[in-house]
């Protein structure tokens, strides 16, 4: 008998961003017991690295704006690739999701009027972003976590998952129904094992930015939940599109990857090559072309007056713009530093910089010792977001596996092929509190508990504790090393086939590798211990992204291919979606985008674009 | 510019430990979380150390470096000379759990205890509306990333155990301050902030503005002006003998 301590609940939250608490507040508001799983302490969590802005139709600054528009402007923004349902719940609901927060104590930045001020994105029509400066994400985090803690939710901090437990579900489903009961861990702090028994467990576990060399997430972004939900018999859809955010650090070496918020051209910053040409214009795709600004005057003047002008292509889609600035680069026509130069100094005013953008501002002061209100930033694309995710009920988060729910960025279809920059906060808002009632009411309709059988307890131990067992094996630092170089040269922005076979014979390669490797010390807060149970989750992610992105020939949103560059329409009609094969393996199939109703397509028609 | 440096870490656990000696690459631009990180992966695979984002924007890796508190992820190493050494401790402050790790649940447990935000109601179109001139003085408290810094170097709890019970630190008293200040908020925490949370015990000596690695003013913007509330509220003769008179509720 493995010795662990054993708790149970209604809703097991995994993840402690904005989705998770977000889930987590609703659960518990709607009576279920719930508790919060997470890997680092409470409020530290990735959406606190979230900088612009929360996307909501709210009219505060254009009257114009409503929901519709919102709806239009994210399926356009993911090339029409997005589950409509949830595009239209994430467009309907964000205002209100964004108003309660207020009642919850967050202060966002104001109108004239009193009201919340919005600000300019890409891709948006309207200026549309509720914020705080630029440090959004934490204003969120930390009135979601002061929430939390009003409640008295329980939270396991430092406390990482490392196994779904499924069986018989509990009582309310269909006889011999099989569903989650529960989920296994253990303390980092203290390296012992932890048992959940629950009807009900919600993913909030957020991306995998982690498996690629430059990059704006931090440790904690190893892809568990998306390898979680695949081993408990759930599927992933969308794993082909990863986002490179077209404005990361450069230089020095130690902080490329950093992200640097496109809040600095949403209040006028622009892109210049070292010949100080503003390259953008040069990049507008003709799906795009109605509604982008032609000249630089134009694209000047928008900033004023929206109605009589079109936007300027600095605020393209992120996909569009990491590509733009991809191919400067290999043209000859970066900065010493391999990046090209977004320029803010010379258009707006010392102050005004430092009042939109102080983290911004002491981000670079401090790490590049650049005066962003003086000279221009040096920036190149860094990987900054999964679309791909679990596969879900739009309206419940629910899985293909009862019980178990996801939402934010570990959860897909809602941004397509690509997201919209302020998407994620609203996403984690609207889906996280989505996520949250359904995986109560599914509690409420399972009363049954059943306590998590010993074997399955002592499997997921003996697991967790082989690493130790090992002698004389390879560092784990190492192999993460070569997947995070793997994925950056093989699997990045542009693809190709022959280099996507490479990198899955590197991927088994290096699964051998992680089976063999060994730790040193003991289980009391060992970070390399915890980097060998993450990356067999890394490797499994990894497989799923690379043997998507090799089936899907043709380029779209955050999936561009050198052998096959046009968009293909067979393929704008077509979702790839990934579950686990008996043996282990991952498995691809090809599956219909589900069909939009006529009355949202006509959304497509009426907005003037 | 890439060199040798010697780095003395302290690693142990809750039962001591002392300061080991490394020597270890160091590249142009990096901070001493890089340094840490590549201890991690050549030389010392359990080194055990708290961080996320490394960009000074969650405040998870605190740690005392050359005896200042800082977070690592902020500390350039071009601040220091090839040749000096450079020591990194954990936040004595707080317990050790293991290496440059503590345990800070102090406080979460003292956030637990302030009694919660509470909003008056909303307008009838069901907007709040604030002028951003009075969300400012708040905001400059949420700006807070909750890296603990203040409360390592506050002289009251930082090697008076005995204080922790009766005194929040500077980060649980700019919450306060932020709540007192929050132009929606309609609770009067002013009794608790000075008799559960400790506020008398602060003598202002700003060692805590001093590290804030945010740059919040905590004494002069917070601390003080909420002194000064309690001080009106308490020994303000009207406003004691109204409350003797019409046993006006203490909130």
């Amino acid at each position: 008998m493995v010795e662990l301590e054993r708790h149970e609940y209604d809703v097991v939250v995994v993840g402690a961003g904005g989705a998770g608490l977000r889930a987590a507040i609703a659960a518990q508001e709607s009576g279920a017991r719930t508790a919060v799983v997470c890997k680092s302490l409470l409020g530290k969590a990735h959406t606190v690295m979230a900088e612009g802005g929360i996307a909501a139709a709210m009219a505060n600054t254009y009257p114009e704006d409503n929901w519709r528009v919102h709806f239009r402007d994210t399926m356009r923004g993911g090339k029409m690739l997005n589950h409509w349902r949830m595009a239209q719940l994430h467009a309907q609901e964000a205002p209100d999701r964004v108003r309660e927060l207020e009642d919850w104590g967050a202060l966002f930045d104001r109108t004239p009027d009193g009201l919340i001020s919005q600000r300019d994105f890409g891709g948006h029509r309207y200026a549309r972003l509720a914020h705080v400066g630029d440090r959004t994400g934490l204003e969120l985090i930390r009135t979601l976590q002061q929430r939390t803690v009003a409640l008295g939710i329980d939270v396991y901090m430092e406390c990482t998952v490392t196994r779904l437990l499924t069986g018989p579900a509990g009582g309310g489903g269909a006889d011999g129904e099989r569903g989650i009961t529960g989920a296994f861990g253990y303390w980092r702090e203290s390296g012992r094992f932890v048992a959940w028994s629950a009807p009900s467990v919600v993913l909030a576990t957020g991306g995998i930015g982690k498996s690629y060399k430059v990059t704006s997430n931090s440790w904690e972004y190893t892809g568990d939940g998306h390898s979680l939900a695949l081993q408990a018999g759930a599927t992933l859809v969308n794993m082909e599109f990863v986002q490179f955010h077209p404005t990361g650090m450069v230089w020095p070496p130690s902080v490329r990857g950093i992200l640097v918020t496109e809040s600095v051209r949403g209040d006028g910053g622009i892109l210049k090559n070292s010949a100080g040409n503003r390259f953008m214009f040069d990049y507008i795709p003709d799906f795009f072309r109605k509604e982008t600004a032609e000249t630089e005057d134009e694209a000047d003047r928008w900033y004023e007056d929206k109605k009589n002008n079109r936007r300027p292509p600095e605020l393209l889609p992120r996909d569009e713009v990491a590509r733009a600035i991809n191919s400067e680069v290999k043209a000859g026509r970066g900065t010493p530093h391999g990046g090209v130069y977004l320029d803010i100094a010379s258009r707006r005013s010392p102050e005004y910089i430092r009042k939109r953008l102080p983290s911004m501002y002491h981000q670079f002061k401090e790490l590049a010792e650049v005066d962003i209100t003086a000279e221009a930033m040096e920036v190149g694309p860094t990987c900054h977001y999964v679309m791909g995710g679990v596969e879900v009920d739009p309206d419940t988060e629910a899985a293909r596996v009862p019980g178990l729910y996801a939402a934010g960025e570990v959860a897909g279809g809602m941004h397509g092929s690509n997201r919209l920059g302020g998407n994620s906060l609203s996403d984690l808002l609207v889906f996280g509190r989505r996520a949250g009632l359904a995986a109560a009411e599914h509690a409420r309709a399972h009363p049954v508990r059943t306590a998590p059988p010993d074997d399955a307890l002592a499997d997921a131990a003996r697991a967790a504790l082989a690493p130790f067992e090992r002698e004389g094996g390879e560092n784990p630092y190492t192999v993460q090393h070569d997947l995070q170089q793997t994925m950056h040269d093989l699997v990045g922005i542009i693809r190709t086939e022959a280099e996507m076979q490479q990198a899955l014979a590197r991927i088994a390669a290096l699964k051998e590798r992680v089976a063999a490797l060994s730790v040193e010390g003991h289980r009391q807060y060992n970070p390399g211990w915890h980097l060998a149970l993450d990356l067999p989750h890394m490797l499994l992610v990894s497989e799923c992204i690379a043997r998507a992105a090799l089936e899907r020939q043709e380029s779209r949103g955050g999936h561009t291919r050198d052998d096959f560059p046009a968009t293909d329409d067979e393929w704008s009609r077509t979702n790839l979606v990934c579950s686990q094969a008996p043996d282990g393996s991952v498995a691809l199939t090809r599956q219909p985008l589900p069909q939009m109703p006529a009355e949202l397509a006509e959304v497509f028609e009426e907005v003037p674009a | 510019m890439t060199y040798d440096a010697t780095f003395r870490v302290w690693r142990g656990d809750a039962g001591g430990g002392d300061l080991q000696t490394f020597t270890v690459e160091v590249n142009e631009g990096e901070v001493v979380l890089d340094v840490i990180h590549r201890l991690q992966s050549t030389q010392a695979g359990d080194l055990a150390v708290r961080w996320n984002c490394k960009a000074g924007k969650c405040g998870s890796c605190s740690a005392e470096i050359n005896g200042r508190p800082r977070l690592m992820c902020m500390t350039r190493m071009s601040t220091f000379g090839e040749a000096e050494t450079v020591t990194v401790t954990p936040l004595r402050t707080f317990p050790v759990v293991r290496d440059l790790v503590t345990d800070v649940s102090y406080n979460y447990e003292k956030a637990a205890q302030i009694p919660a935000f509470t909003p008056r109601p909303r307008e009838a179109d069901g907007s709040h509306r604030m002028q951003q001139v009075d969300v400012e003085r708040s905001q400059e408290f949420r700006k807070c990333i909750e890296c603990f810094l203040c409360q390592d170097t506050c002289h009251v709890i930082r090697d008076h155990e005995e204080n922790k019970a009766v005194f929040a630190g500077p980060r649980f008293l700019i919450r306060l301050a932020e709540l007192d200040m929050h132009p929606l908020d309609v609770v009067d925490r002013r009794h608790e902030a000075q008799d559960e949370f400790g506020l008398g015990y602060c003598n202002i000596t700003k060692c805590c503005s001093e590290v804030c690695p945010e740059g919040i003013h905590l004494t002069d913007n917070g601390i003080i002006p909420l002194k000064e509330r309690v001080v009106d509220r308490r020994y303000d003769p009207l406003t004691w003998l109204g409350s003797k008179i019409r046993r006006r509720p203490r909130d």
